[in-house]
Parts: structure tokens; sequence; C-alpha cells
């Protein structure tokens, strides 16, 4: 497994736990607004929980364009 | 507060406001639960003079435009103040909005000067249409110490100690440049004039008053037209202080308003929704007696408000509650789309009023807002001083097209006659929207007459804007359409977009066209996604230029399907 996809493993676990979805029902290609059914203060929400998670901050405009998880992954993995 | 009605231009009043307060604090600039800037009037000045002098130096002058892309910071008002000082126009745009789509409206707008953040900037040079910039000067703030600037000049450093030049504007003229939509088809940049801005700032200010103490909360972009009245002119013409937070987190936002014991504060609904359901949640988890008590002074306090808002008494009904907001909250003024009548009441119950207002660009700010006297949460509001409101043709109901005639109204759309002469008739705004004033004046929405829809997030989406991210799928023909304009739905929450899609003759569908509009759909922005298509077998009825006849597709789809055709995405 590389770091990407460790990192995006961890955002899948992550997201699942905090919205409440079984972790088998998401994909890293998942458009998570869709999927989560969530609105973008709920992602920002989701953003504060990754930041714990991983010890990093992300600014608000990261998620700005960013739909899916591998994305997000890869935002992540930036400032890693 | 200034007289405004003495002063001809932005940048007279503004001018004149850093001078009558020059020990205020004018800004503050946190993010997170860090204070980044906090300045006085005189403060501020020091910072953008030196900045007006710069741009003069380098040939911005007179009618000169200059547009700012930038997030919720002090920055953007600094900036805006030296844009205005040298008598320049302003193109405030969207910072969410694509770098392709910023890159669009700057050529539209002829903008010589962009003042925009680095990570922005940095999208703007990796688009492909980064060639056509014709800006001739950049200054990008908040750059890295060795950043690759693609020939933009450091905000930071553009500075010339020398006293600027002064330069006066009238009423008459041009103040900013804001595009209402147009990002994908004909741009619509209203030009909005110094009377425009200076006048509703009046009605405004008459309505809900700010004076030196007042701190109001800027959680929405500058480039919002909300926030550039009430979280910039309003607050800077009577020497209060604006509060620049550089997150939409909620955490961060309640931790804020008690920090900063915050008076006012602009939220668009999902934002205030998102506050609703916190309160609710802890409210639910309060023990059963002291939720019964909570419900009794909810009771009594509405009971007690019920003609006007009475914050001395609902401050002492609802200590804990108007404690978690800092204690000083006056109002919380809510637009940019419709709020649910249910989440306005849930606030006023509390003691916290929320003025929720109608506006459109076109019209500068607002044309209606709550007065809270009486509150009317199914209503939003009367017209602003100054603003006179007709319904056009209404129906038995009294339910007809909103026109607004105000001194607020735009001057017209940037080099679009046609357009301006249809959306400003013998005087009167045409809004496009539905409405019925009441037997006391107070103005109900009721959906929309115009093919568009509104977000929660109060972003305005227009379908033309969008039908570019669908050229090449592989049909004959495709349009975009509001539902509700398709079937008029007598609502303004929940408003979705679909695509009517026209195969090519014998044939069906097929799975991978299906595939390939939803990946389509996903490239767009979340807000901007097309909710479901319909399949329609006809060919589009088109003008002699091969334009499609919006409505008359639309009618003839509305005469043969219903709603229940969208097939969701």
């Amino acid at each position: 497994m590389t770091t990407l996809d460790k990192t995006t493993d961890e955002i899948l676990q992550l997201a699942a736990e905090h919205f409440k979805v079984p972790r088998e029902r998401l994909s890293p290609s998942d458009d998570f607004f869709k999927k989560l059914g969530i609105n973008s203060l709920q992602a920002l929400d989701l953003l504060t929980r990754l930041e714990q998670h991983f010890r990093i901050e992300l600014p608000d405009y990261e998620l700005q364009g960013v739909s899916d998880f591998r994305t997000l992954a890869e935002r992540i993995q930036s400032r890693l | 507060m200034l007289d405004l009605r003495q002063y001809n231009c932005l940048g007279e009043a503004l001018r004149s406001a850093v001078d009558r307060w020059p020990d205020e604090i004018c800004l503050i600039e946190a993010d997170r639960d860090r204070e980044n800037a906090r300045l006085t009037y005189r403060q501020f000045k020091e910072a953008a003079l030196p900045l007006a002098r710069a741009l003069q130096d380098a040939g911005f002058q007179n009618g000169s435009r200059a547009a700012i892309i930038m997030t919720n910071q002090s920055k953007w008002l600094i900036s805006a103040y030296a844009i205005f000082y040298c008598g320049g126009v302003l193109v405030p745009l969207d910072y969410k909005l694509t770098a392709d789509e910023q890159l669009k409206l700057l050529a539209h707008s002829k903008a010589e000067v962009l003042v925009v953040e680095y990570h922005l900037w940095r999208a703007i040079a990796q688009a492909h249409n980064f060639g056509h910039l014709a800006a001739r000067l950049v200054l990008v703030t908040e750059a890295p110490p060795k950043a690759e600037l693609h020939g933009a000049k450091r905000w930071e450093e553009f500075r010339d100690a020398r006293e600027p030049v002064f330069v006066r504007r009238t009423r008459a003229d041009a103040a900013c440049i804001v595009y209402s939509s147009g990002t994908g088809g004909r741009p619509k940049g209203c030009v909005l004039t110094h009377e425009n801005y200076l006048e509703q700032c009046v009605a405004l200010t008459s309505l809900y008053p700010f004076w030196p103490g007042v701190r109001y909360l800027s959680i929405l972009p500058t480039n919002h037209a909300i926030d550039f009245m009430v979280g910039f002119i309003g607050p800077f013409v009577c020497g209060a202080t604006v509060v620049h937070l550089r997150t939409l987190r909620p955490e961060y936002i309640r931790d804020a308003f008690t920090r900063y014991k915050i008076t006012y504060m602009t939220l668009v609904p999902m934002v205030l929704k998102a506050l609703e359901q916190n309160l609710r949640q802890r409210f639910a988890g309060l023990p059963a007696g002291r939720r019964k008590m909570l419900n009794a002074l909810i009771a009594a306090n509405r009971a007690m408000t019920r003609g006007r808002p009475r914050l001395r008494i609902s401050r002492a009904l609802m200590g804990q509650v108007h404690e978690a907001f800092g204690g000083e909250l006056r109002a919380l003024f809510v637009g940019g789309a419709f709020t649910e009548p249910g989440t306005l009441q849930f606030f006023y119950d509390l003691g916290i009023p929320v003025a929720n207002a109608y506006g459109c660009t076109e019209a500068g700010t607002a044309i209606t807002v709550n007065d809270l006297r009486p509150f009317r949460a199914d209503t939003v509001g009367k017209p602003l001083p100054g603003a006179e409101l007709r319904i056009v043709n209404p129906d038995a109901e009294g339910i007809g097209e909103v026109h607004v005639r105000s001194k607020t109204v735009m001057s017209h759309y940037l080099d679009e006659p046609e357009m301006t002469a249809e959306t400003i008739v013998d005087g009167w705004l045409v809004t496009g929207d539905l409405g019925r004033l009441d037997r006391t004046g107070h103005l109900q929405l009721f959906g929309r007459k115009k093919n568009m829809i509104v977000t929660e997030e109060g972003k305005n989406i227009y379908p033309e804007d969008i039908e570019a991210a669908f050229e090449g799928l592989p049909v004959k023909e495709f349009c975009v359409f509001a539902a509700n304009y398709l079937w008029p739905a007598r609502t303004m929450v929940g408003e979705q977009l679909v695509i009517v899609l026209h195969p090519e003759q014998g044939h069906a569908l097929t799975q991978e066209t299906i595939a390939n509009l939803t990946e389509r759909n996903r490239r767009l922005l979340n807000y901007k996604r097309v909710s479901g298509y319909v399949i329609w077998d006809a060919d589009f009825p088109r003008t002699a230029s091969l334009k499609i006849r919006r409505i008359e597709l639309a009618e003839q789809i509305r005469n043969k399907l219903g709603r229940e055709a969208v097939v969701p995405l």
C-alpha cells in the first residue's frame, strides 16, 4: 500500500465513523457530498476531524473544488 | 454616523470616516483562535495610503478598474479603500469561482489591476487561458518567500510613502462592477454607482444603526454584496469595528461570538441552519426538568416580544443562550437565499432577532428587510426606505412578478444594452421573482419566474452558465433548466437543476452516455450540479441563429411531461 493509499484509507475510515455509515460503502473515488449527503459546512466539520487525526492544519480553501476522497487525500498528503 | 447626503462618492465618505475616528478599532482579523491583525482607523489609513500612492505611480487613475479576488480578510478592505481613494472602479470577484471563470470575468471587466491571494493566483496561473489575462499589474498577498509569482508583485511590498492624490468621483459614476452571473454564458456585470451604495447605506443603517463600539462579525467574503455593505461601508461610515474570521467552521464562529462580544453578524441560510441544529441538539440533551424550564422561558419571551424585540428582557430570560453568543448580540442578518420561516422563528423566540432580507445584485444589496416591528417570519420584510415595489400581473391570490424602483438600482449591465433594456423597464427593475405584498406592506415570496436557482449557500446559478460542462455529450442536443421553471412550484427552498437530453434519432440513451453525464456533472462544483435528467424525443425549437428558444422548449416540456419524468443522477 502506498502512502497515499494509506492516507486515503484512513480518511475513508474517519469519514465513515464521523457520519455513521458503514466503511465498506465508501470508496476513494466517491463524491463525498453525494455519498454522505452532506453540505459544504459538514464537509468542513470532517476537515476538522481529519486535522486532529493527521495533526496538520488545513485552511478552508483546501476543500475548494474538492469533492472526492482521493483528491482530499492528495491535499492532506502534501501537508504531511 | 457620517451624514452621507454630504458625500458624492464612497472614497470621500471612507476618507472622512478614517479621519473622524482615528483611535477606534476598525479591523480585527482572526484565523481560528489566533488574531492576525488589529488596526485602528488611523493604522488602517496608514496601511492603505502607501498602496494608493503606489497604484497611482503605476498609472492607476480616475475610472481605472481593479479587481479583487480574496477570501474573507482585512487586506480586501485595505485594497478597496486604496482603489476608491484613487477614483478607481472596483470589480469584486468571487474567490470560489474556478480559475477559468475568474479569467473570463477579468477579461470582460477589463480590469487593469488584480489584487489576489497567493493560493488563488497559483490556480489562475495554471489555468489554460492564463495567457489571456489582460491586467497589467497583479498584486499577490501572502506569497511564501521563494514562491514563483508569474510576473506578479508582492502586495506587502507594493508601497510608496509619499502622499497619494485623492480623486473625487460624482454620484453617477461607477463604483463597482459586480457580476451576478455569466461565468458560462453572457456575463452580467452590474454597474453600481456611488449613489447606489450611498443611498443603500443610508437606508440600511436607518433600520440597523452602527456606532463606535459595535463589532460586526464578518464570515462571508467581502465580494458578497451583503458583506460589502454591512461588513465594510456601513460599519466604516459609523466608526464601528469589523471582525474578519478566516474560517467558516462552526466551532470557531461560536468562539468568535464570545471572544469579540459581537453585536451584528450576517449569515447565509446554510450557516444559520447549522447554528439552529447545534442549539436544538443541545436543548434536546438537557435533563427533562431543565428542558421544561427552557420551554417555559421561550414561551414567556415569545409573549413579551410579540410586538418588537426587547433585548434586555430576552437577555434576562435566556441568559445562558445569550452568553453563548457573547451577550451583546443585537441581531443576525440573513440573506443571499430564502430562509425557512421555522428557522427565523426559532431564533426570534430565543430573543435573537434574525433580520432576513430580500434583494439582488441589480438592486444594490437589499430591496426589503424585516424591520422586526413586528417580526414576521413568513415574509421577507418591508421595502427599504426609498424603495418602491409593485406586483405586476397579479393572479387571483395577488401573486405576481416583483418590480422595484429605487435609487439603489444599478445603472446598467456592462456592455449589454439589450439585456439592460430587458431588465430595467421604464425605471423599474424586473426581478423575475414572484411575490405578494400583504395589507401591512410586507413582501412574501412564492418562487421564481426566471430560469435560475439560488442555493442555501446564497449562490445564484443560471443554467446557461453550467451548460459548457456538458458540451460534447453524445446526444443530439441538450439544455439545462431550473426544475421549478419547467414545473412552477411555490417554494424558494430545495431548488434544483435538471438537464433535458435529446438523444440522436433511433438511438436510446446508453449506460455509457449516462456515465459520461454523471462524470461531467461530478466535475462541477457541488452546488452547480444537475440533480437529474429528462429524456426528450423532439427537436428543440431554435432561433434563426440556432439558439435554443428556452421559453418555448420549457412550455413544450411542461405540457407533455411532469416532474416525475426526472431521472435522478
